[in-house]
């Protein structure tokens, strides 16, 4: 398959250049009248991009933030924060590039460095009815919160430095090159008929399997034993969970790169699978603890964002629901059993939530995708189509191994040369004071 | 005063200042040593070892005191030594900074909720 991909490329990458030769590609690509702005599309994708912003901070930031103890929540919202900085940065120099233009079934090419020929009419091979320049950004603020979700796993413990390493590496060599294979021009997953509405596979899978690696790569946090650590502050959880759903609507409905049909229905499936999931967690918890809690309530409704990523667009709202449900039932097992048995720490669950929620979003697609609903799409499993269902696991079985492989990689290099973790006297005294020298809360004052 | 009370007996109130990541391993010691009744507050120090620089905006501050953890525990006289060496064994690293253990003497102790004083009363 892999040596498939360049083949398949060439032949699309020539038309790519000639935008008169115009095929409907894109998921929403009405195919007369090229190159003609939509002021609604256009509105709806910049408010979709400042949406997606919102998710990394404050949204995640603060959802996990809450999640660590009190010395360490600056080091959540720093990294958080940095990853803003510095992906953008790295998205416009190179990442647009090596993501998106016209390269080989692998990676893209080098033509739009800087944005160089990324201009401000449409490009009608992504979306014919937004400017390039839209579409762009809308996709850089997911380059931004996918290296984000991975904090999740070495929180409290990883050396600032190493962390911003890091995430630039991972987030070039990992993150461009799977944003390429599903969404790029000539990308040999997209080839392959995988669908991925809204980055299930690039997203979730590729960051969930990436903090697994770190989480055990860096090894557990000082004194943890296998209990979950007391979150220091939950109304922090809670907001960045709320603040998380509401970003979510700009991540899967904006993802129809227009203001129509599509993303009103991706819209409304995204809302219906996280109000499921979060109910299902509740009422599990009831049943097996006795009482719902509110990090329950708010793990579960992130846990149905996650699994509806890959299928917002292309489900119907019945089987949202029913992805809504069973995510929870899946995540639950992961992190209340699986987890301390095996005794890994994940602390904030980034690869039980994200990981599994999104290998079973990107699974349940193949089940339940139909072209009732999104023409443009495929129909899943249970529409009569098992094929389907046998491409999505093979595009979830072959990301999560690349990136397997080269988080690894990349964690052997960056330990080699500065070292991961922060020293035990740093780690105890509390990533805030000893990687920046500052202090959330006083006590005194 | 209370005719329970017996001259040999008498009460300490024992104070630690240890780190606040020797908690957990403090208390489990202290289970151990069937000493279950502690007061835990969050406190503010340095001694010898010094505290830490922050900087705000560019402007460094020195000195800033560490976060410690203060446990008070009330016992009587033969529960003195189990007290401290399961505190001893759970807060000591070896590094400057572990705390230390203060021993004052009680005068009394009255449980609210019965009336009962001294020694009958602590635990």
């Amino acid at each position: 398959m892999g040596l498939a991909g360049p083949a398949i490329a060439e032949e699309i990458s020539a038309p790519a250049a000639a935008p008169a030769e115009m095929t409907a590609v894109a998921v929403e690509a009405p195919a007369p009248a090229p190159a003609k702005i939509d002021t609604g599309d256009t509105a709806w994708v910049m408010t979709s991009s400042a949406f997606v912003m919102l998710m990394t901070l404050p949204g995640l930031a603060f959802f996990y933030g809450g999640l660590v103890r009190k010395k360490n929540v600056l080091s959540i919202l720093m990294q958080s924060g940095i990853m803003l900085c510095v992906i953008t940065l790295q998205w416009v120099l190179f990442g647009y590039s090596l993501s998106f233009s016209p390269g080989n079934g692998f990676i893209g090419g080098l033509k739009w460095l800087g944005l160089n020929g990324v201009g401000l009419t449409p490009y009608p091979d992504y979306a014919a009815t937004i400017p390039h320049q839209a579409f762009m950004i809308f996709q850089g603020m997911f380059a931004v919160i996918t290296p984000a979700l991975i904090i999740g796993a070495f929180a409290e413990r990883m050396k600032f430095s190493a962390f911003l390493v890091f995430s630039i590496l991972w987030a070039t060599l990992v993150y461009d090159p799977v944003a390429h294979w599903v969404w790029g021009l000539g990308g040999w997953l997209r080839n392959m008929g995988a669908l991925d509405f809204a980055g299930g596979t690039v997203v979730h899978i590729n960051a969930g399997v990436a903090a697994i690696v770190a989480a055990l790569m860096l090894g557990k946090r000082k004194g943890y034993a296998n209990q979950p650590v007391p979150p220091h502050n939950l109304p922090f959880t809670v907001l960045g969970a709320g603040l998380l759903w509401f970003g979510w609507f700009g991540f899967n409905a904006g993802s129809a790169l227009g203001a129509n049909g599509l993303a009103v229905g991706a819209f409304v499936t995204t809302n219906t699978a996280a109000a499921a999931a979060g109910l299902t967690w509740a009422l599990i918890e009831w049943l097996h603890n006795g009482t719902p809690t509110t990090l329950g309530v708010a793990t579960g409704l992130v846990a149905g964002l996650v699994a509806i990523t890959p299928a917002a667009g292309y489900v119907g709202v019945m089987p949202a629901i029913l992805i809504g449900v069973v995510v929870s039932l899946i995540c639950f097992v992961m992190v209340a059993f699986v987890k301390t048995k095996l005794g890994y720490d994940d602390s904030l669950d980034a690869f039980g939530v994200h990981g599994i929620g999104g290998i079973w979003g990107a699974l349940a697609t193949g089940l339940f995708a139909s072209k009732a609903v999104n023409p443009a799409g495929a129909d899943g499993l249970f529409y009569g189509n098992p094929a389907q269902f046998v491409i999505q696991l093979k595009a979830v079985l072959i990301t999560a191994l690349y990136s397997l492989v080269v988080t690894w990689l990349i964690l052997k290099l960056v330990n080699a040369l500065f070292g991961v973790r922060a020293s035990e006297k740093d780690e105890v005294l509390g990533l805030d004071l000893s990687q920046h020298h500052e202090g959330a809360y006083t006590v005194l004052e | 005063m209370s005719g329970r009370r017996t001259k040999e007996n008498k009460m300490k109130l024992i104070i630690a200042v240890i780190q606040p990541d020797k908690l957990e391993t403090v208390k489990e010691e202290l289970y151990k040593a069937e000493v279950n009744l502690i007061t835990v507050t969050e406190v503010l120090g340095h001694g010898r070892q010094m505290g830490v620089t922050e900087v705000y905006r560019g402007v460094k501050e020195t000195g800033n005191l560490l976060r410690k953890i203060q446990l008070e525990i009330a016992v009587n006289e033969n529960f003195v030594e189990p007290t401290i060496s399961a505190i001893r064994k759970g807060a000591c690293s070896g590094d400057i900074g572990d705390g230390k253990i203060f021993v004052l003497d009680l005068q009394d102790c009255i449980r609210i909720r019965t009336g009962e004083k001294g020694s009958t009363a602590i635990g």
